[in-house]
């Protein structure tokens, strides 16, 4: 024992001790990240954001310079805080705070302190900021915008949160990350990569050299420009149209499935989300819950299609084989088909439409019976909605299409399954759901769907996946997906006489009032009812006005789906707005003056304050609204179906 | 001669060194190319040439007979003592500690030559065939023999080399103490640490437990294990650990209290730990944080970050170990540990192969004291022990310290070289 005593204490000190280094140097990992080291320094290089263009190489979105106060807290040594806030231009209070919050974040890591100094402010500055150790001021780049259109397309840069910083490592607080549009979608291609370069430093923070001579150090990599399929001269043009109104519109050229411009109404300026305005701003833009100018209406807004479904019955209809071009219906001031169960039609009784007539005069009553035919050809109601089903879904309706933009709805195409859930297994028949012959059962589209739609029949039949992105500075990926036909389940041929009944809307039509010299439109009109709450009690509100177009009708270059919030009926806002922005996107020039006047003079923030009112009110009356000469009102003599 | 050495001792000693001398070319090392080993301007190139002079005297002490060293341990001792003496009239402050003298543009640290000619005394004064350790006389006297440079060294102040001389404690074990000073010794700072993690009720609870499973075992073994002895010691411990909580409360000062509270790491407030690591807690968090960005491998000779951005204070010195933790990693730690492992196993097989007892009393005396500098050095660098100024044997910078350590080691190698003559 007294010979071993030294050598068993010096063998259990060796492993206490061994074991105790490997908890350090292999175990316990806090120390191993150079991030995490003291003696190094990550200084970032942040590489110019990419620019946006328009199709036609306009310049949308650019930089300007900003800079940022940053604070690394530990490194902060006691400073004359009156004399500091009085340069920042802050008070007392938000420094302390200011300092908690970014020595809570990390004390060794860099905060912003003040965010995005202007030019002017940083010149002041820039000389004074050496004696405070711990701050410094680090230099980014803003959003300069070269259009007031496009703020939902575009969307915006800001501040990473604290979700992003958790959610991506590429993040550090103070940094800039798309929000919404194309600057989210695209975020990755227009950031670029920031180049970092590690820098060893001493116990008193002094520069000593490179960290191993740079061999961790990368350079940064530009972000890319990018150039849009939008059109901003049109996208512009169409969100004059919309002032003081509130809707979407939705144009795409139907050969490429490219977005010409997505108009969302009310919209705002994109200026006003850029620099240290933002916060406020966006603040303002968020709460505004009655126009919503946050909310895109053109992706997200979901309505019963209404009358412009019509077309795809009568396609589906043609497919089936259940009608042709020639089949007749009779009208007879609507459609019965049960006892108490009448939908109203605006043909006088007794007159015989044919599928063109049908389509031009809007016929519910001639759907109504090409809608029974489709689904009772089957064996029973489900398997015929089954059918039918398939053939709407073809037409992307019921999903989200996949376009790259980062928000969306897939609007609702009813099945089997849903119809189960209202009536009981199997206890229902093509009769309960005939008000999707008409578009205003429990079909649900958004504007881009409908403009879709359209694109398909100017098209005979196919679509591709609607899309913003036209190209990318250098880029050699394959943006396949933009490129793959979609081919519906109608057959080609089925298609002409369909576009023969739109180009009849636009000529003797629904929508005569709207015609343009020297362009031939197909369209179609489409009313929508709508309702809100007041007070919880279920109000119906003046109809949504909506109109589906494309043009020219043998050569189609653009399609379009313009829809506008209590505009009463389709012709009247939407069909007006659509023909200009056709015009405006062929000829580049405005012939129909008349028709512009009307639309860019008109307002219904009347019909908005309706039901804010908190008085009793009309709807759908027309009688106070001006008309310019030659613009007699179009009353329809039913409120569905237009 | 040569053939009678020790050459695995050599070769340890050498690697050591060796080690020792690159991480400290590391430590102090500033500058892009590489330096002159022999500039004289620079740390690194004065351990070169104190490495020079070690091996000058390796070859002077083992040329000297060696009956020499046991005949005149009670000279060297003396003399080493009036060294320590000298200090207070011409000793030379460095640093707040008056250890040094100054010879020209060198300083001599008379406490690294004091060890050695402590461990002959305390061997000579054993061997003597009249001393019995039994006698609590003679006892005395061996005490004496061991604190009184101890109490030399304190007022310099250097608390920590005093310390070291508590190693002797394993060569009067060897020798035939009994083992309950150390038991005692050990006891009273385990119940101090208990204190100041559990507070003092559980400290008395805890015993109490103890107290009372080893009367019952004891007495199922029918080993005779009387209740009155139990309770006395109970009551040692509560009135201990009481006197304990009080003295730590009371007397100690903030700054005491501190060093404790971060050995035994009682603070978990984050803004308190926080400030802690900026002040007294400094160094061992500095030089954890070193040793633990070291990983498996290291960061390589002349890599590491916190090494070359001067984080850890007294890296040359006493923190060297942090020096070998971040470059040479996990890897390169364990083994400096091993080799000391094996240079402390192996320098005991040595004392216990001597025929005299003088060399085997001073072989035991030099293997605790390397053993408690390695083991006193390294667990105050890797945070496991509270932080005492003592260096790295063969390792840390100073020439005194090296050449202290290379008398003190090749003084027991020449004695057992000579083993066999011991019948001349």
């Amino acid at each position: 024992m007294r010979k071993i005593l030294l050598s068993s204490i010096m063998i259990i000190i060796a492993i206490v001790y061994i074991g105790r280094l490997s908890y350090l140097q292999l175990i316990d990992n806090t120390n191993k990240n150079p991030l995490n080291d003291t003696a190094i320094k990550a200084v970032y290089d942040y590489p110019e954001r990419g620019h946006i263009y328009d199709r036609n190489g306009k310049l949308l979105v650019a930089n300007q310079p900003s800079y940022d106060v940053m604070v690394i807290p530990r490194d902060v040594k006691p400073l004359d805080t009156a004399e500091f806030c009085a340069l920042l231009n802050i008070s007392k209070e938000d420094f302390v705070r200011k300092f908690k919050k970014a020595y809570s974040y990390s004390p060794r890591l860099p905060s912003v302190f003040v965010p995005q100094m202007s030019k002017a402010e940083y010149a002041s500055l820039q000389e004074k900021m050496r004696k405070y150790e711990g701050f410094y001021i680090q230099k980014r780049s803003l959003r300069h915008y070269m259009t007031e259109a496009g703020a939902n397309v575009l969307g915006y840069i800001s501040e990473v949160n604290e979700r992003d910083l958790q959610n991506n490592p590429y993040y550090q607080s103070g940094e800039l990350i798309g929000r919404q549009g194309v600057e989210k979608q695209y975020e990755e291609i227009l950031r670029g990569r920031k180049g970092v370069k590690f820098i060893q430093k001493d116990r008193f923070n002094r520069v000593i050299g490179p960290y191993k001579q740079g061999i961790y150090d990368t350079l940064p990599i530009q972000g890319k420009d990018i150039y849009l399929t939008i059109d901003n001269d049109l996208q512009e043009y169409g969100e004059r149209l919309m002032v003081n109104k509130r809707g979407g519109i939705v144009a795409l050229e139907p050969k490429t499935g490219e977005i010409l411009a997505l108009v969302s109404a009310p919209s705002y300026d994109p200026d006003l989300l850029v620099g240290r305005k933002r916060s406020k701003n966006y603040t303002e833009l968020y709460y505004d819950s009655i126009a919503k100018p946050l909310y895109d209406r053109g992706l997200l807004a979901m309505y019963p299609p209404g009358s412009p479904f019509k077309t795809v019955n009568a396609l589906i209809g043609l497919q089936e084989g259940v009608i042709d071009e020639s089949t007749t219906f009779t009208c007879y001031h609507g459609y019965r088909y049960g006892r108490g169960a009448f939908m109203g039609c605006h043909c006088p009784s007794g007159q015989r439409n044919n599928l063109i007539r049908g389509i031009y005069e809007s016929c519910n009553a001639y759907f109504a019976n090409t809608y029974r035919r489709i689904i009772e050809s089957y064996p029973n109601a489900q398997q015929g909605i089954d059918a039918w089903e398939n053939h709407v879904k073809s037409f992307g309706l019921g999903d989200y299409l996949g376009y790259d933009l980062p928000i969306g709805k897939s609007g609702k195409v009813p099945d089997t399954e849903l119809y189960n859930s209202y009536y009981g297994e199997n206890r229902w028949f093509a009769t309960n759901t005939l008000s999707n012959a008409i578009g205003q059962g429990e079909v649900l589209t958004t504007p881009i769907q409908l403009a879709n739609l359209t694109a398909i029949i100017a098209n005979r039949g196919y679509y591709y996946t609607p899309h913003v992105i036209k190209d990318i500075e250098n880029d050699t990926i394959d943006r396949a997906k933009y490129k793959t036909k979609h081919q519906t389940t109608v057959a080609p041929e089925h298609f002409e006489p369909v576009i023969d009944g739109m180009h009849e809307v636009y000529k003797k039509g629904t929508a005569r009032w709207v015609q343009v010299p020297d362009i031939e439109i197909a369209g179609k009109t489409g009313t929508a009812e709508n309702f809100t709450k007041i007070d919880s009690v279920r109000v119906q509100l003046t109809d949504h006005s909506i109109f589906v177009a494309f043009a020219p009708v043998d050569d189609p270059k653009i399609a379009l789906a313009v829809f506008v919030e209590n505009g009463y009926w389709g012709s009247r806002w939407a069909g007006k707005i659509a023909g200009l922005l056709i015009e405006k996107y062929l000829k580049g020039e405005i012939t129909r003056t008349d028709m512009e006047k009307f639309v860019l003079e008109g307002s219904l923030q009347e019909e908005y304050d309706k039901p804010l009112s908190g008085k009793p009110f009309k709807i759908n009356d027309g009688s106070k609204q001006m008309y310019p000469p030659g613009y007699g009102p179009y009353k329809p003599k039913s409120n569905s179906g237009q | 001669m040569n053939k009678k050495l020790d050459w695995l001792t050599i070769i340890i000693y050498f690697i050591l060194v060796a080690i020792g001398w690159l991480n400290i070319y590391s430590a102090t090392f500033s500058g892009d190319t590489f330096g002159n080993i022999l500039d004289l301007n620079e740390l690194y190139g004065k351990q070169f040439f104190f490495i020079l002079v070690s091996l000058v005297m390796i070859v002077i002490i083992l040329s000297i007979e060696a009956k020499f060293y046991e005949r005149f341990s009670g000279v060297i001792y003396l003399i080493s003592l009036l060294s320590l003496l000298g200090l207070f009239i011409f000793g030379k402050n460095v640093n707040g500690a008056t250890s040094w003298y100054a010879i020209g543009g060198m300083t001599i640290q008379p406490s690294e030559f004091a060890k050695a000619a402590t461990a002959l005394a305390l061997a000579k004064y054993l061997s003597d065939i009249q001393t019995n350790l039994q006698d609590f006389k003679d006892l005395l006297k061996a005490f004496g023999i061991i604190a009184l440079p101890a109490l030399l060294i304190i007022p310099q102040p250097d608390p920590g080399s005093a310390l070291v001389y508590a190693s002797f404690f394993f060569v009067l074990y060897r020798e035939g103490l009994s083992l309950m000073y150390l038991i005692v010794g050990l006891l009273a700072v385990l119940l101090f640490a208990a204190t100041l993690l559990y507070g003092p009720l559980w400290v008395c609870i805890g015993t109490a437990i103890l107290l009372a499973l080893i009367y019952y075992f004891g007495n199922r073994k029918k080993k005779q294990v009387r209740l009155i002895n139990l309770a006395g010691v109970l009551l040692l411990a509560t009135a201990f650990s009481y006197s304990v909580n009080f003295i730590y409360e009371n007397i100690f000062e903030q700054r005491h209290r501190d060093r404790f509270s971060l050995w035994l790491r009682l603070e978990d407030d984050p803004a308190k730990l926080e400030q802690i690591r900026k002040t007294i807690g400094y160094n061992t968090y500095q030089s954890e944080s070193a040793i633990g960005s070291g990983g498996l491998t290291g960061k390589g000779f002349l890599e590491g970050t916190r090494t070359k951005g001067d984080f850890v204070p007294e890296q040359h010195t006493d923190y060297i170990f942090s020096t070998v933790g971040e470059e040479w990693g996990f890897v390169g730690s364990t083994v400096v540990v091993i080799l000391f492992c094996l240079l402390i196993l192996r320098l005991t097989y040595l004392a216990e192969r001597q025929k005299s007892a003088f060399s085997r009393m001073y072989g035991y005396g030099v293997t605790a004291i390397i053993f408690f500098h390695f083991a006193i050095n390294v667990g105050m660098v890797i945070g496991l022990l509270p932080t005492i100024g003592i260096p790295l044997p063969f390792f840390s910078y100073g020439g005194s310290g090296l050449l202290g350590f290379t008398i003190l080691l090749f003084i027991f190698l020449k004695l057992d070289g000579n083993r066999i003559n011991e019948w001349m």
